[in-house]
C-alpha cells in the first residue's frame, strides 16, 4: 500500500512564547521542515499614523514610546528629528549629548532584552536573569530623568524635556532588608545621574563578559545559531534588512558613521561586522554592539560634566518656557497656552530622519500641510522588513530553528503592527 | 551636498523626461515619475552604476484629498518611495501618483525588491492602492474579513464597527460603533503671515 505523504500546517502562535508578542506564523511542514512560513500581523495594529494626524505634534510624541516598547527614547529621537528637519531648528549641544547617551543606553536596554529573550527561545534560562538584573539599572535611570520607566516621553522637538537630575532616587529601608543592605544598595546613588551612568559604564563591561561566558562558546548555543537562518548581503540588502542584521552578513553600514546624526561624529566607536550572516554572527555583533555603546556613553558622561549649558532651543513656537518665566510674564504665558492648546505649526513639507535604531534604520516620514497636526505620518519601522523576510530565511529549516531566526530579528510586535 | 548634486546631474542625464518632477528640499531629493513608466525606472535605479540603489527601504501611502484642507486638484493616491544605495551612500524620495482616483493602481516593484512585499500590502491594506503584479496581494494590518480602507481621509478615526462579546448568542460580534468621533484640538492652517510672523 503506497502511503500517502502530505504537507501539514501547523499554527503557530499568536499564544506561544517564543513568538515575542502577538505573532501568528502558519507554517507549512513537510515532517519537521518548514516548506513556508506565512506570518499574520496586525493582532497589535493601534493605528499610530492615523491618530497621529488627528491629534497635535506633540501629542503624538508619547505615541513613539509606545511603537518599539523595549527601545523607547530612540523611537521619540526618529519622531523629533523629522519636526526639527522641517522646522529648521538647531538643538543645543547638551540636548545632542543628551540625545545620544540615552540613546545607547537605549541600545543597551534594548539588547539586554534581546539576549535575554533569545537565549530563553534556545534553552539558556540563567542569561535571562543576568540580562534583567542590568536592566534595573538602566530603567532607574530613564525613571531618574523622566519619572517613567519605560515610556519616558523625554525627546521634545528642540531638545530634551529637561535637564539631568543630581540626585537618584534611592532605595528606602523595609523589613525585608535592614540599614547596611540598603546603604550597600544606595552606594552607587549617592551622587548625581551622571555618577551613576558612570558607575554603571565601569561595572558593565565585565557584566558582559559575563553573558559572553555563558554563551559565546557554549556548545548548545552554537548547535542552536551556527549557520542558521544565513543571508547573503546581496540578499539581505534586497529585503531592506537594516541594523545587526545587515551588519551580521558583512556589510559595514551603520547610519551612525554612514550619516552622523546629532554629534556621533564627534565620538569614538567601531561598528562591529559579522562574516557568515548566521545567527551566531548576529549574535556576535549585538553583544559587541553593547560594548561599543558602554564606550558612547562614558564619552558622554565625560562631556557632560563638564558643560553644563540649555538643553532645549529657546524658540517658544516650538518648545514652551520656562515654569517661573511663564507664572510671571504675560507673554511667556500667552506662548505657553499657545503651545499646549493649539501646538506648534511646522511649515508645509515633506522629511524623511532616521536614526539608527538598536533594531535597524527607524525612520519617520513627515508630510506637513503648514497645520499643527501632520498631514501624514509614516513609520518606517526595522522589525517590519526583518519579519518580511522570515519566510525566505526559515525555508528548509526545521521548526526548532524557527523560533531561533525569531529570536534573532529582534521581533516586538509594537512597532511591527504599529 | 556633492554626493547629492551628483545624484540629481545623473538623475537628469540618465532618466531624461522620465522625471516628471524633481525637487530638492532639506537635503532630500525627491522626484516624481508617471505610473506608467515606474517599473522602468526603477529597474534603471536599482541596475544604473550611477545609482545602484540596493534597498527600498520603505513604501507609504498617502491620501493627498484632505491636503491644506481641500485645496488639492492632482491625483488623490500616491505611493512614496525610499530608497537607499548603500555603494553611493545617497537616498532617493520617488512619488508615483495612481493615474485613477477610483481604482489607484501601481505597478509592483517586488520583484526587484523583495523587501517592498509587506510595505506594498501595507498600503494596500490601508489606502486600497493596488500594486500590478504583486504576487500576493492580500491584507495584513487590518482584521480578518475587514471591510475599507482605514487611512483614507473619508475613513472616521473611530471606524464603522466596533467588536463586543455577546451573552446571548455567546460569541463575539461585530455592531455600529456606538462612540461620536470627535476633534479634541482642531486642525489649523495658518494664513501666510499670521500675526506678521
Amino acid at each position: 500500500m503506497a502511503s500517502e505523504i502530505r504537507n501539514y500546517t501547523l499554527n503557530f502562535g499568536p499564544q506561544h512564547p517564543a513568538a515575542h508578542g502577538v505573532l501568528r506564523l502558519v507554517l507549512e511542514l513537510d515532517g519537521e521542515v518548514i516548506e513556508r512560513a506565512d506570518p499574520h500581523i496586525g493582532l497589535l495594529h493601534r493605528g499610530t499614523e492615523k491618530l497621529a494626524e488627528s491629534k497635535t505634534f506633540i501629542q503624538s510624541l508619547p505615541y513613539m514610546d509606545r511603537l518599539d516598547y523595549v527601545s523607547m527614547m530612540a523611537n521619540e529621537h526618529a519622531y523629533c528629528m523629522a519636526i526639527e528637519k522641517l522646522c529648521g531648528i538647531e538643538v543645543p549641544l547638551r540636548a545632542q549629548y543628551i540625545r545620544v547617551m540615552f540613546d545607547e543606553i537605549t541600545r543597551i536596554l534594548n539588547h539586554l532584552m534581546w539576549i535575554g529573550a533569545h537565549g530563553l527561545d534556545c534553552g539558556a534560562m540563567t542569561i535571562f536573569l543576568y540580562a534583567f538584573r542590568e536592566r534595573e539599572d538602566l530603567m532607574d535611570c530613564y525613571e531618574a530623568v523622566s519619572g517613567a520607566r519605560m515610556h519616558a516621553a523625554y525627546y521634545r522637538p528642540g531638545g530634551v524635556y529637561r535637564d539631568l537630575p543630581d540626585s537618584m532616587p534611592q532605595y528606602q529601608a523595609s523589613k525585608v532588608r535592614n540599614a547596611a543592605a540598603i546603604k550597600r544598595m544606595n552606594s552607587n546613588r549617592e551622587g548625581s545621574l551622571l555618577d551613576f551612568i558612570e558607575d554603571f559604564t565601569n561595572r558593565f563591561p565585565t557584566y558582559v563578559d559575563e553573558y559572553e561566558t555563558l554563551l559565546t562558546d557554549n556548545r548548545i548555543w552554537k548547535q542552536r545559531t551556527v549557520g542558521i537562518g544565513v543571508l547573503t548581503p546581496e540578499r539581505a540588502m534586497n529585503l531592506g534588512l537594516t541594523g545587526a542584521m545587515l551588519r551580521g552578513s558583512g556589510i559595514a553600514w551603520d547610519l551612525r558613521k554612514k550619516q552622523p546624526y546629532e554629534v556621533y561624529d564627534k565620538l569614538d566607536f567601531d561598528i562591529p561586522v559579522g562574516k557568515n550572516g548566521d545567527c551566531y554572527d548576529r549574535y556576535l555583533v549585538r553583544v559587541e554592539e553593547m560594548r561599543q555603546s558602554n564606550r558612547i556613553v562614558k564619552q558622554c558622561v565625560q562631556w557632560l560634566k563638564a558643560n553644563p549649558g540649555p538643553v532645549i532651543v529657546d524658540n517658544y513656537k516650538v518648545a514652551p518656557p520656562s515654569r517661573v518665566d511663564m507664572k510671571s510674564n504675560m507673554e511667556e504665558l500667552i506662548h505657553h497656552f499657545k503651545l499646549f492648546t493649539e501646538g506648534m505649526h511646522v511649515p508645509e513639507g515633506e522629511a524623511y530622519a532616521a536614526v539608527e535604531h538598536p533594531k535597524g534604520e527607524f525612520g519617520i516620514y513627515l508630510v506637513s500641510d503648514g497645520a499643527n497636526k501632520p498631514y501624514r505620518l509614516k513609520i518606517r519601522a526595522p522589525g517590519f522588513a526583518h519579519l518580511a523576510s522570515l519566510d525566505e530565511m526559515a525555508r528548509g529549516h526545521m521548526i526548532s530553528d524557527a523560533v531561533a531566526i525569531i529570536g534573532t530579528q529582534d521581533i516586538v510586535f509594537g512597532e511591527i503592527d504599529r | 551636498m556633492a554626493t547629492l548634486n551628483q545624484l540629481i546631474d545623473s538623475l537628469q542625464a540618465v532618466l531624461g523626461d522620465k522625471v516628471a518632477e524633481l525637487k530638492t528640499a532639506l537635503n532630500e531629493v525627491t522626484v516624481e515619475i508617471a505610473a506608467a513608466n515606474w517599473h522602468d525606472v526603477a529597474q534603471t535605479l536599482r541596475d544604473h552604476a550611477d545609482f545602484r540603489f540596493e534597498a527600498c527601504l520603505d513604501v507609504a501611502g498617502v491620501d493627498y484629498s484632505a491636503y491644506k484642507d481641500g485645496v488639492w486638484e492632482g491625483q488623490r493616491f500616491a505611493a512614496v518611495y525610499h530608497l537607499l544605495s548603500y555603494a553611493h551612500n545617497f537616498r532617493l524620495r520617488v512619488r508615483v501618483y495612481a493615474p485613477d482616483d477610483d481604482f489607484p493602481v501601481v505597478a509592483s516593484i517586488t520583484d526587484l525588491w523583495s523587501g517592498a512585499n509587506w510595505f506594498e500590502r501595507e498600503a494596500f491594506d490601508l489606502y486600497g492602492i493596488v500594486f500590478e503584479g504583486h504576487p500576493d496581494l492580500r491584507r495584513i494590518l487590518t482584521d480578518y474579513g475587514f471591510v475599507g480602507h482605514p487611512f483614507r481621509k473619508d475613513f472616521p478615526l473611530s471606524g464603522y464597527v466596533e467588536m463586543r462579546y455577546d451573552p446571548e448568542q455567546a460569541r463575539v460580534i461585530y455592531q455600529p460603533v456606538t462612540i461620536e468621533p470627535r476633534e479634541i484640538t482642531p486642525r489649523i492652517i495658518r494664513e501666510e503671515n499670521y500675526g506678521g510672523v
